[in-house]
Parts: C-alpha cells; sequence; structure tokens
C-alpha cells in the first residue's frame, strides 16, 4: 500500500484539500501535490501501461524525467495526452485517465505482447513486417497503428480553448535551474552587476537541497534557499521565474523557456502558456542531475522507484510508497531514502548495496538506526505483478542464485547520479566521461561557442558533477563568476557559502545486477521503461552488428519515447559499451535535441491563431466587398473578390454575370493591391532600362508603357504598366503578388551591383486606393463625376493624367487588362471607400457591375493577355509567350537578357503560347498536356505541350483556353489532343490567343 | 538562431528580421561573356566549411543590405560590411586571418 | 476632408496599455543622402527639425522625424499638412538628389499608452524593450509577429506603432491580444 504519512510534506498544504478524478473514480489530495504524489496518496501506484508489451507500470520518478506515469489529462477542448503526472499539480476538478491499455488499466488485452516477448525482440518490426511486401500497407500497418501509441489523439472536432503569448526577453546571464546551485550562481553574477534572469521548471526554487539535507551557512537548505530568493527579489538586475522550464539552448544565445502560467490553475484568466524567447550572452545550466536506475529483473514492477523519488514523496508530499521499502544501490545517496523512511517510522527490511566495501557515513548513519545492510549484494529479481511483492537477494558477482526472498512493497534503487547535460549538449556542447562518477561530465574546454568565437554556456553544481553539497555551491560561485567577468561585470565575491553534509564513499558502476545474469534475468532488466527496452534488446542489436550507438538507438527504440531517454540512456550506453567489450567514452552519447521535455504546440504558435493566425491584407474597399456578399480569393496576405454572387446566384454565374455586364456596359474592380513602386533620380531611365526587358528610358512623361522583368536566369517574374511621371520619377506598377518582392528586386540590385548610379525607390503601394472603371460606359460615368477632362483627345489610350473626378484628388491612367475602354484610376488610400462609394453610386444608370479576379482573368484571357503565375511559371521566357515586341533589340543588357542567349533558351522547339479551342466548346483542364505520338523510355505518354489558362469565356459562350504548344505558332488550325483527367482525350484546334477584338476597336476609343 | 549585426543601423539582428541572400562578391557577367564565366557567375558557388562571405539583408529593419564574414562550421561571426564593395575589407580579413590562420575562400587567404 | 477613412476608423482598446488608432498622422518619406547638408536643410526649413541620428527620432511640437535607414527618414507632421509639406520638400530639394513622397494614407499608427507598454511591445517584436536598452527618443525598425512594423517611444508611458495600412487590423488585433488584462508578465523593473 502506498499511503499518506501523518508528518513531513513540506510541500503540500493540509488545510487545503483538493479533490480530482483518475479513471472517474474521485480521490483526495492536497493543495501543492502532483498528480503522482496524489495517486500514490491514494494507493494508485498502478498509473499505466507500458508501448511494447503493456505491462503494469507504476510511478518511477518524482519529476520531469518520470517515463511510465503519462496520463491522458483534461477533457472535451482542454484534452491533452501523455502529461507527466509527476510534474501536473493537481487543481479542483482535475481529471485524467491512464493510457494505452483496453478495456481497462487493470485487464488489458495488449499484455499478450507480453507474454510474447521473447519473440518482440529488438528490431522485430522490421524483420517481421517486411514480407510480404503488399501485407504492410494492408494489414500490418493498419494492425500496429490502432495498437500503437501511447496517449490518444484529441477529438478532432476538439479546439484548444486556451491562448498562448510568446515573450522576447534580452539578459546578460540566463540560470537554468533554481536548485542551490542555480541560486548561488545568481547571487554570484548579479551581485557582480550582470543583468541575471533565473528559470525555474517547478514551482518551488531549491531542488533536491532540502531533501537532501545538511546545511549551508548555518541554516537549513530550506531557510537558504529562501533567504537567496529573497536576495535576488531585492535586486532590481535579477528576475526569478518560476514553472518555466529552459527548454532548449540554440545558436548564438538564443534559449526558449516555457512558462506554465495556469496548468496548475485552470480557473484563472489569462495566457495558460508563455514562450520565452530570450537572448543571453551567457547561460548557466544549474540542471541538477537525474538518478538512474539499476538493472536487475523486475525493475519495472510498480512499486520499483528510484530512490530518490521515493524520498521526494514522503520528505515533500508526506506519502510514503509502502510500508516495507528495500533500498537497492551502488552509492550512498540511497542509504539517505533508508534513513528518512526509518525515521518516519517505516520499515526498511534491508538496504542491498552492490559495493562490497559499502558506503561511509551515511552508512553508519544508517547502521545506527538499526538498518539491516548487506555489502557486494544484488537484487537479483524483484517479484510481483501489480505490485512488488518481493526482493530476491544475490550476490552482485554472481550469476543469479538467491540467497533469501526479503518481503516488501516497494524497492528504492539507485545506480548514482546523471548529470543533466542536456542544455549544454543542445548547441555543441561536448562531453566528458568521468569513470569515478561513472557519468558524463561537461568538458569545459569545448563548450559550445557563440556568434563571437567566445563560450557561452557554463555549468553550474551538480550539471556539472559536482555532488557534494560544498562542492555545488563552490562549483555553482566559479560558474557565477566566470559568467560575470565574460559579460563584462567584475568577478565578485569568490567566497562560496560554507555548507556541511556527510562524506560520502565512492560508487561503484553496476550496468546489470547481478553481474553475471543470466540471460532470463536480462530479459526481465528493462533499461528503457517508456519504449520497453531491455538489457537483452541492447545486447541483441551489438550481437547483430548495430555498433554505433546511434543504430542501436534507432534499431531498439531505447531512449526514443517521449522522455527521451533520461533515465535510460547511461545504461543503455553502458550495457552497449559491455557488449562491444568497448569503453563507455568510445561508444559516446546519442544527440541531445530540444526540448528538454515536450512543450505545447500552443506556446509554439503564441498568439498566432483565429484571427492572427496570418495577417489578412485588407484594401481600404475590403469592408464594402465584405458586405456584398464577396466570394473571397487569397492572393498572397491579400484577399480579393473572386467574385460577388447575389442572393440565390451560383460563384459561376456571378462570374458570367460581370463579365457580360462589363463588355456591355460598366464594371468596377478593386485594383489597390497592384504594386506602385516609385523610381526616381538621373538614372532612373537608365535603372528601368536594366529592370525591364524593354526600353522604358524613352517613355515621355504623361505616358504609359507595358513592361515586362525577368530574373538573372531569363525567366519572367513580373510585368505591369510604367508610367512616367516627370523627367526623373517613374511610377511602376506590379502584379499583386509582385509588389513586395519587385521592390525588394530593385533594393537589392541598386544597393549592392549599381550602387554608384543615382536612383531612389519608394514602394508607394498603400498610398494609393486604385480602381478600374472598365466598359464601353466608363467614359461617361467619369464626366458624371466632373472636375478633369477624360476624353479621348484628353488622356488618350496609355497616358495618364492628374486632376480631380467628383471632388477627389486622382491620378487617372488610360490603361485596359480587359480590352475595354479602361480607366485606372488612384487616389489617396484613405479616400478609396469614398471614392468607390462614390462610383458605385454614380454608376447605377449604367448597372455599374462590381466584377472580381475571376471576371478580370477571364476577360484578359478573351484578348490573350498573359497572366504571371499562369502562363509563367518560373520555367518560362518572355519569347516562349510570343511577347517579343516587350523585348528592346537595341538595348545591350538587361536583367535576364544573357541568360536568354543560352543555347536552351533559343532552342525552336522551346512550347510557345498559343490560344485553343474547344471542338465541342468545352472547357479544358487546367494544367492538361497536350499528348504526342508514343511513349517516353519510362513508358509515359510523349507530350507536346500543356494548358497554362483556361475558362469558359461568357462572351464567346465558349471555353477558350491558352497554351505552350511545340511548334504552336505554326500550327495554326491544327487540331490536337489534350488530357482530361479520367475522360477520353479532349480535341482543340489551335488558334491566336486573343480570342476577342484583334483589332483592339474597343479598348481605343 | 543566429545573430547578426547591421553595419548600416547597428541593431544585433535575430534571424527573424534578415533575409539570407547567399555568397557575396559575386561579379556580373552579362551579354557578350562566354558560357563559362556566366554559369558560373549564376549557378557556381563556395560551399566551405568553415570561413564563408555570404549577404544578408535587413529585411525587417533598414531594408539594407550588407555582408557578413561568417564560419558555416561553428558560425562565429566574424564580422559585417556594407555591401557596396567587390570585396572583403581588410580589418575584416585580418580579423579572420587571425582567428583561422590558413583560411581559404575563392581566391583569397 | 470628412471622407477621410483610417485603417480601422479609429479602433481602440483597453488592457495592459491603451491602444488608439491615430487620426490625423502625416507622413512623408525621404530617400536622400541625410548627411547631405542640403537635404539637412530644406528638412530643418520645412519640418522644423533636425534630422535624427542613427535610429532616433526629432521631434518639435507636431512635426518630426524618424531615422529609418542611413538614406531614409519618416518626416511627420498633421495629415491635412502632409501633401503641401512634402510638395514644399521636394520643391526644395529639386536640384539634389532626392525623393519625397507622401505616405500618409499609408500606414495605420497606434498610439500605445500605459506603463507596460514596454511588455505589449515585447510580446510581438524581437526587440530588447527593458528601459536601459530602449528608451524615448529611440526608433526601432523590426516586425511585429509576421509583419514589419516601426516603433517609438514619445515618453516614458507613450509609444507609437506604425505598420501598413493593409496589415492595421492584423496589427491591432495583436496589440490587443498582447495587452490583454489578464496578461501581464511583471518582467521589468520600471
Amino acid at each position: 500500500m502506498s499511503t499518506r504519512v501523518q508528518t513531513q510534506g513540506r510541500l503540500i498544504n493540509r488545510d487545503r484539500p483538493v479533490s480530482f478524478k483518475f479513471n472517474g473514480a474521485l480521490m483526495k489530495g492536497y493543495q501543492g501535490d502532483t498528480l503522482a504524489s496524489a495517486l500514490l496518496a491514494n494507493d494508485q501506484m498502478l498509473m499505466g501501461r507500458s508501448f511494447k508489451y503493456h505491462r503494469p507500470r507504476g510511478v518511477v520518478a518524482s519529476g520531469s524525467e518520470e517515463p511510465n506515469a503519462l496520463v491522458n489529462l483534461g477533457e472535451g477542448n482542454r484534452f491533452e495526452p501523455n502529461q507527466r503526472a509527476t510534474t501536473t499539480e493537481i487543481f479542483h476538478g482535475l481529471t485524467a485517465t491512464s493510457q494505452n491499455h483496453w478495456p481497462s488499466l487493470e485487464y488489458d488485452v495488449g499484455v499478450v505482447n507480453n507474454l510474447l516477448s521473447r519473440f518482440l525482440s529488438a528490431g522485430f518490426y522490421y524483420k517481421m513486417f517486411i514480407h510480404p511486401r503488399p501485407f504492410w500497407k494492408h494489414i500490418y500497418e493498419p494492425f500496429i497503428r490502432h495498437s500503437a501509441g501511447l496517449g490518444k489523439a484529441p477529438d478532432a472536432e476538439a479546439r484548444d480553448v486556451d491562448r498562448y503569448e510568446h515573450f522576447y526577453a534580452f539578459t546578460d546571464v540566463l540560470v537554468i535551474g533554481g536548485g542551490v546551485a542555480g541560486l548561488q550562481s545568481a547571487l554570484t553574477a548579479a551581485r557582480a552587476g550582470a543583468k541575471v534572469l533565473l528559470l525555474e521548471q517547478t514551482a518551488h526554487l531549491g531542488g533536491r537541497a532540502p531533501v537532501d539535507g545538511g546545511t549551508i551557512d548555518g541554516m537549513s537548505p530550506e531557510a537558504w534557499v529562501e533567504k537567496a530568493r529573497a536576495d535576488l527579489a531585492a535586486m532590481p538586475n535579477a528576475q526569478i521565474r518560476t514553472r518555466t522550464m529552459g527548454a532548449g539552448v540554440y545558436d548564438h544565445g538564443y534559449v526558449l523557456g516555457y512558462e506554465r502560467l495556469t496548468d496548475h490553475a485552470p480557473e484563472v484568466a489569462g495566457p495558460r502558456h508563455r514562450l520565452w524567447r530570450i537572448r543571453a550572452a551567457q547561460i548557466i545550466t544549474a540542471t541538477g542531475a537525474i538518478e538512474r536506475p539499476l538493472s536487475f529483473a523486475g525493475n519495472d514492477i510498480p512499486g520499483v522507484m528510484l530512490a530518490s523519488a521515493v524520498r521526494d514523496y514522503l520528505v515533500n508530499y508526506g506519502v510514503s510508497p509502502g510500508d516495507r521499502t528495500v533500498v537497492v544501490t551502488n552509492n550512498d545517496d540511497a542509504y539517505r531514502t533508508a534513513i528518512a523512511l526509518v525515521q518516519a517510522g517505516l520499515k526498511v527490511p534491508a538496504i542491498l548495496d552492490a559495493r562490497p566495501q559499502g558506503g561511509g557515513a551515511l552508512m553508519d548513519e544508517a547502521k545506527a538506526l538499526g538498518i539491516r545492510v548487506e555489502t557486494g549484494a544484488a537484487a537479483v529479481k524483484v517479484k510481483g505483478a501489480k505490485r512488488v511483492h518481493s526482493v530476491c537477494r544475490g550476490v552482485q558477482a554472481g550469476e543469479g542464485e538467491v540467497l533469501e526472498e526479503i518481503f516488501c512493497d516497494a524497492v528504492a534503487m539507485s545506480g548514482g547520479w546523471s548529470p543533466v547535460v542536456h542544455l549544454w549538449s543542445h548547441c555543441g556542447g561536448k562531453l566528458n566521461w568521468d569513470a569515478d562518477q561513472a557519468a558524463f561530465r561537461p568538458d569545459h574546454t569545448r563548450a559550445p561557442t557563440s556568434h563571437d568565437g567566445q563560450a557561452f554556456v557554463i555549468p553550474s553544481g551538480a550539471a556539472d558533477g559536482a555532488f557534494h553539497l560544498s562542492d555545488v555551491l563552490q562549483n555553482a560561485v566559479t560558474a557565477g563568476q566566470t559568467a560575470a567577468t565574460r559579460v563584462g561585470a567584475k568577478a565578485g565575491d569568490a567566497a562560496a557559502p560554507a555548507a556541511t553534509a556527510p562524506d560520502e564513499a565512492p560508487l561503484v558502476p553496476v550496468w546489470m545486477m547481478p553481474q553475471g545474469a543470466q540471460k532470463k534475468l536480462r530479459m526481465k532488466a528493462w533499461l528503457d521503461y517508456q519504449n520497453d527496452v531491455k538489457v537483452s534488446d541492447v545486447q541483441l542489436a551489438a550481437q547483430e552488428g548495430f555498433e554505433s550507438v546511434e543504430h542501436t538507438k534507432r534499431y531498439t527504440t531505447l531512449g526514443m519515447a517521449t522522455d527521451q531517454g533520461k533515465l535510460s540512456n547511461i545504461n543503455g550506453l553502458a550495457t552497449l559499451a559491455h557488449a562491444l567489450d568497448a569503453e563507455i567514452p568510445q561508444v559516446g552519447t546519442t544527440t541531445f535535441r530540444p526540448p528538454y521535455t515536450p512543450i505545447s504546440m500552443g506556446a509554439i504558435a503564441g498568439e498566432a491563431r483565429g484571427e492572427i493566425f496570418q495577417p489578412i491584407r485588407k484594401t481600404p474597399m475590403h469592408a464594402w466587398h465584405e458586405a456584398n456578399g464577396a466570394h473571397w480569393e487569397p492572393v498572397g496576405h491579400w484577399r480579393r473578390p473572386y467574385a460577388f454572387p447575389r442572393k440565390g446566384e451560383s460563384v459561376h454565374d456571378a462570374v458570367n454575370r460581370e463579365v457580360q455586364a462589363t463588355r456591355k456596359s460598366l464594371g468596377l474592380l478593386d485594383a489597390s493591391t497592384l504594386g506602385k513602386i516609385i523610381v526616381k533620380g538621373p538614372d532612373a531611365g537608365k535603372f528601368l532600362d536594366m529592370l525591364y526587358t524593354n526600353m522604358m528610358s524613352t517613355l515621355k512623361p504623361g505616358k504609359c508603357r507595358y513592361g515586362l522583368m525577368c530574373t538573372e536566369n531569363g525567366f519572367l517574374t513580373d510585368d505591369g504598366v510604367v508610367a512616367r511621371i516627370d523627367e526623373d520619377t517613374f511610377l511602376c506598377h506590379t502584379t499583386t503578388g509582385g509588389a513586395d518582392r519587385i521592390h525588394a528586386h530593385m533594393e537589392e540590385w541598386l544597393q549592392t551591383e549599381w550602387w554608384d548610379w543615382k536612383v531612389w525607390t519608394v514602394n508607394a503601394t498603400e498610398q494609393f486606393a486604385q480602381v478600374a472603371v472598365v466598359g464601353p460606359n466608363a467614359r461617361k460615368l467619369l464626366e458624371k463625376l466632373g472636375g478633369m477632362d477624360v476624353s479621348k483627345e484628353a488622356l488618350a489610350f496609355m497616358e495618364w493624367k492628374d486632376g480631380t473626378l467628383g471632388g477627389f484628388p486622382v491620378r487617372a491612367y488610360r490603361i485596359s487588362f480587359s480590352g475595354e475602354l479602361s480607366y485606372e484610376i488612384a487616389v489617396p488610400a484613405n479616400l478609396g471607400r469614398a471614392f468607390w462609394d462614390k462610383l458605385v453610386e454614380a454608376g447605377k444608370e449604367w448597372d455599374i457591375t462590381p466584377y472580381g479576379t475571376e471576371a478580370l482573368h477571364i476577360m484578359r484571357a478573351e484578348k490573350g493577355f498573359i497572366m504571371i503565375g499562369d502562363e509563367t511559371d518560373g520555367t518560362v521566357i518572355p519569347q516562349d509567350l510570343g511577347l517579343d515586341w516587350a523585348i528592346s533589340k537595341k538595348k545591350e543588357d538587361y536583367i535576364g537578357k544573357r541568360a536568354q542567349a543560352r543555347s536552351h533558351m533559343t532552342d525552336p522547339k522551346r512550347w510557345k503560347l498559343v490560344g485553343l479551342e474547344t471542338l465541342d466548346g468545352s472547357v479544358l483542364k487546367d494544367g492538361a498536356y497536350a499528348i504526342a505520338e508514343g511513349t517516353n523510355e519510362n513508358g509515359q505518354t510523349n507530350t507536346q505541350g500543356r494548358v497554362t489558362s483556361t475558362y469558359h469565356s461568357p462572351t464567346l459562350n465558349k471555353g477558350i483556353a491558352m497554351g505552350l504548344v511545340l511548334n504552336g505558332p505554326d500550327r495554326m488550325g491544327e487540331v490536337i489532343s489534350f488530357t482530361n483527367g479520367d475522360s477520353p482525350a479532349a480535341k482543340a484546334r489551335i488558334v491566336n490567343p486573343v480570342f476577342f477584338d484583334p483589332e483592339g476597336e474597343k479598348q481605343n476609343v | 538562431m543566429l545573430l547578426i549585426t547591421c553595419p548600416y543601423c547597428g541593431v544585433a539582428a535575430e534571424e527573424t528580421e534578415l533575409h539570407g541572400g547567399g555568397e557575396a562578391h559575386l561579379k556580373r557577367f552579362g551579354p557578350g561573356s562566354n558560357d563559362d564565366d556566366f554559369t558560373s557567375y549564376l549557378f557556381h558557388r563556395e560551399n566551405p566549411k568553415g570561413v564563408h562571405f555570404e549577404r544578408w539583408r535587413h529585411v525587417n529593419g533598414c531594408g539594407k543590405w550588407f555582408h557578413a564574414a561568417r564560419c558555416t562550421n561553428t558560425l562565429e561571426v566574424f564580422g559585417t560590411y556594407k555591401a557596396q564593395t567587390t570585396e572583403p575589407p581588410k580589418d575584416i580579413l585580418d580579423t579572420i586571418r587571425a582567428k583561422r590562420p590558413g583560411f581559404t575562400w575563392r581566391d583569397l587567404a | 476632408m470628412s471622407d477621410v477613412a483610417l485603417a480601422l476608423g479609429g479602433a481602440s482598446f483597453d488592457g495592459l496599455v491603451k491602444i488608439e488608432e491615430l487620426a490625423g498622422q502625416g507622413m512623408v518619406t525621404l530617400r536622400g543622402d541625410l548627411t547631405d547638408k542640403a537635404i539637412v536643410k530644406a528638412v530643418k526649413d520645412v519640418f522644423g527639425v533636425a534630422l535624427p541620428d542613427i535610429r532616433e527620432t526629432a521631434f518639435s511640437g507636431s512635426t518630426g522625424a524618424l531615422w529609418m535607414s542611413p538614406d531614409e527618414a519618416l518626416l511627420l507632421c498633421s495629415y491635412d499638412e502632409a501633401q503641401a509639406k512634402a510638395d514644399e520638400l521636394a520643391g526644395k530639394l529639386a536640384d539634389a538628389h532626392a525623393l519625397v513622397v507622401n505616405v500618409s494614407d499609408a500606414r495605420a499608427v497606434f498610439q500605445l499608452k500605459g506603463s507596460l507598454l514596454r511588455e505589449v511591445i515585447a510580446k510581438l517584436a524581437p526587440v530588447d524593450m527593458s528601459p536601459d536598452a530602449f528608451k524615448p527618443g529611440m526608433v526601432r525598425r523590426t516586425r511585429m509577429a509576421q509583419v514589419a512594423a516601426a516603433f517609438w517611444m514619445d515618453d516614458a508611458s507613450t509609444a507609437r506603432v506604425v505598420c501598413f495600412r493593409s496589415v492595421g487590423e492584423y496589427v491591432f488585433n495583436l496589440l490587443s491580444t498582447a495587452a490583454d488584462t489578464n496578461a501581464s508578465v511583471g518582467h521589468y523593473s520600471s
């Protein structure tokens, strides 16, 4: 039985009971409990089942390294799988369910895997499921997918109801970890004058010290921690954040901190998690150490726990894991657990110490308390099913002979301590093997380096392999001083607080218990609890040739579960090294990758959800479009109306109506999204001649010219109308998606290639709202508004003029993308909506029809105008599109000219633009290929072209298309076939791409 | 996440303010150039493990293009300098030579 | 002009800080060598301020200038004066190599008022907002979440944020979310 004891429990408040539910059962804990401590207090030792064999599992650890006690937390919109019971603070109404079992935690069908475990060895999936090939997709994979996975995914309909945010912070020194080492390092650095930010992942400062005892400056560790906290709080240059984990250390001192604001108190309003995006000049990793399990048979039976965890539950939460706890160890630290248990009135039938000589002062203290100590001893195996029943004692030097069966209900094991080197290693910090402590420690000479080439991570305390309390504090002072001097502060006080703690005898590494354990014992000795990897699996992998630790990891899945091997890695490495007859440092470690423990997707997304998931760019007329039923089309981040369907009208019908109304009378288009870049300077003409394929320097002020822009690779990248404002000034229109890109393109060439040219640019796209007034009645409407002469004589086709219309200051361009009489009118953006409203009102007598991008596309296609992104795809040059007329032959150079002279670009076999007209009037499929004779070497049908734009033309009442076809312009009238989805090929005739008004009579009136 | 100081506005900018622009100090070859020169200009790039000269733009910032001398292996930034030059300035090269004796890049050493 | 419509029609939000879309902010972009004496003098004549140093601002009553890059300044005045001032400046600089454009309509401007404005901005921009790093008199062009933005502090409890007009609503929603009353960070001591 695990239960609450009447004494101890420094972190719980017995006056504040908290009720919660586990697997539907109502349970009681106290404020300050973790879910794990509260479950133990309710005798719920069984907390989950393992991933592969579905073995019953209890809690092993008391912190973030916990591999077993993973639960589904919350319900509905707050449901989250794989949450650690050990790091979940309980609150009123918490609901949790256990994972990875069916139908229930107590009775699980999947446990059959356990019975088959001797067939489910390392690499089982790789070996088993490759033959016969088709079985994988249809039989094996669905079955494995059904049975695999730990927690279940949230419901598809569930939506995270919480808020998240980011916060950018900058500091001289970031201390990760708020144990005594972190606090001391922070104090040292802050007292030296450095700006310090300290992060602690739990709700409490102090780490293990208050549990482990000793004295600091004559105080209990708990009192010293409180004093350190108060001292830091009093300094304006120091900050402490609890419940904030240092999740990852990245290049150049960038660190992600994961702050959990309301996980422990969901009723509190505000963001649930905050992701700290920290830039620190120096980072101190005071991340402590993690105790290692011992590898003996049955070390995964519920009730077998880390010795430190047993002590934590007792001291911090007043919970005993059992009445009778056998302690199994290879070091002195675990004696503290035995002593604490006995002092709390609980029984420790024996301490099994694998060391022949036993321990030091702590052993003496234990013996003085009457605890039986067996040295040179081993736990040969632990017996029990869902709960520890007994420990079989043998000798560590032996092979597993049982000398005695000791009855107990819990086992506290300790295989030594591994410094938490994760954050040191994230950004490339290297490790040394410390044979005395049997642990990897940071190699200070090979620290991660920053932008200045200097080391920027400093380990502190146990994370640096300093374990005795006085060593921890001295090490922490040194770390704080190092950080302070590196950020330019003074070194500060070198004296560490005086600490007392018992001296400890050295540990003896134990990687298998007993060292010569027979196979049937090794097959029940777990390394990785979560992924069910045993000593025998790693040995098998080595035997099969997986000598690299990275290969062994992937083959056996050792360390690949959600705990990332925090408990298993070192034991696994040692087992592998032993199997390979190699030294541990030769085998090396796997790569430590952030985050240290999983962080929420919400925290990563931050504020980016709902309305602010991504920016949506809106024109000044956006609200009108919305109010008038716009069917939207995203164009870059812009939203443009695709069409304005009326009530009961389909989008397709709306598009047809908009085209016809515009061609017959009057249409209106919001063209505000088009890029408008002002280019000015004595060299502006020369510059635009380089940018565009045609000549811009000869354009006369007051005139407009259509131009093409290519990349240096020769491919067409943008097009638009250029207006010359005055001798020195041009206004370049770009496509909607091209404004920022083309402006950047201009700046790049001006800044990095032609920096001696006198040219300035300003991207004035958003200064203006622009409206295209299009159709036979366009001029009448503008004349009705009045204010400037818009007659053919005063404002001819391809001219522009400043003036006023209806009282609005405007710049009117006589340009047309539809083939109709058309004006594009720019007004200051803040007047855009009012101007639009005025046009809509004044245009009623001509049935003015606002149209969207689809009508725009159709009308331009009817005229054979190309569209960037339809006719171009980054592989098309202007010559492919019959645009030779827009390519200057006189210019020596323009961007892309040299590239277009390459043999492949001048190849007459390049597909060229033509019009396509289906024989039956149907619409070709977008992107359809023109079919050629025969097949290629892969057996695929040969092609001779493709469709680039295809529409139903309401004007001509038939399908029209443009496409690139082999020798197309020379094949007018020929009928060719196009792919047509699953239907028979579609037949289309090659025609001139200008389907409508080829003489241009309509626009030139 | 890289931290690179823009030589125009002095901001130590994190990567999200910057836009990478590939190799620095390319010599443009235009019409009339031979195929080898043009191909090299357009496509051939250094790919060093070590010292490299790169173009960056402070796009979410002052908008300027600049050059950075950076180690592609350790990510150390030896220095940044303005884009209006065809070769790295002497002080940058001196810094690199001191820190990485024997480095080479194209015809620099 | 009564037809002038701001991007958000003058929206406001009250939380950790008070956020208001400012009406009447005129803006003129100047491209030119900011150390050119003729340019400095013309700006002084028309806007009444000396061009500011690198990443700084200069104000004189309702007019001012922001350093945007070594060859770009954003000149501030009232909205109604902007076109006339732009024309006047352009006239004075007719012989210089400079480009002057009235961009008063191209942006949305938000005022942040309150002692926690540093926190609100630090949630959105990768900028050190601690009082010893960013001070009144400085301007910073950067990004806020996913869009370009710039901001400066008029005094310890007043900042102005500018972004492009088309993303005005996005930025307003960002700022309002960051300024949620329940989302205080408590990071800056002052």
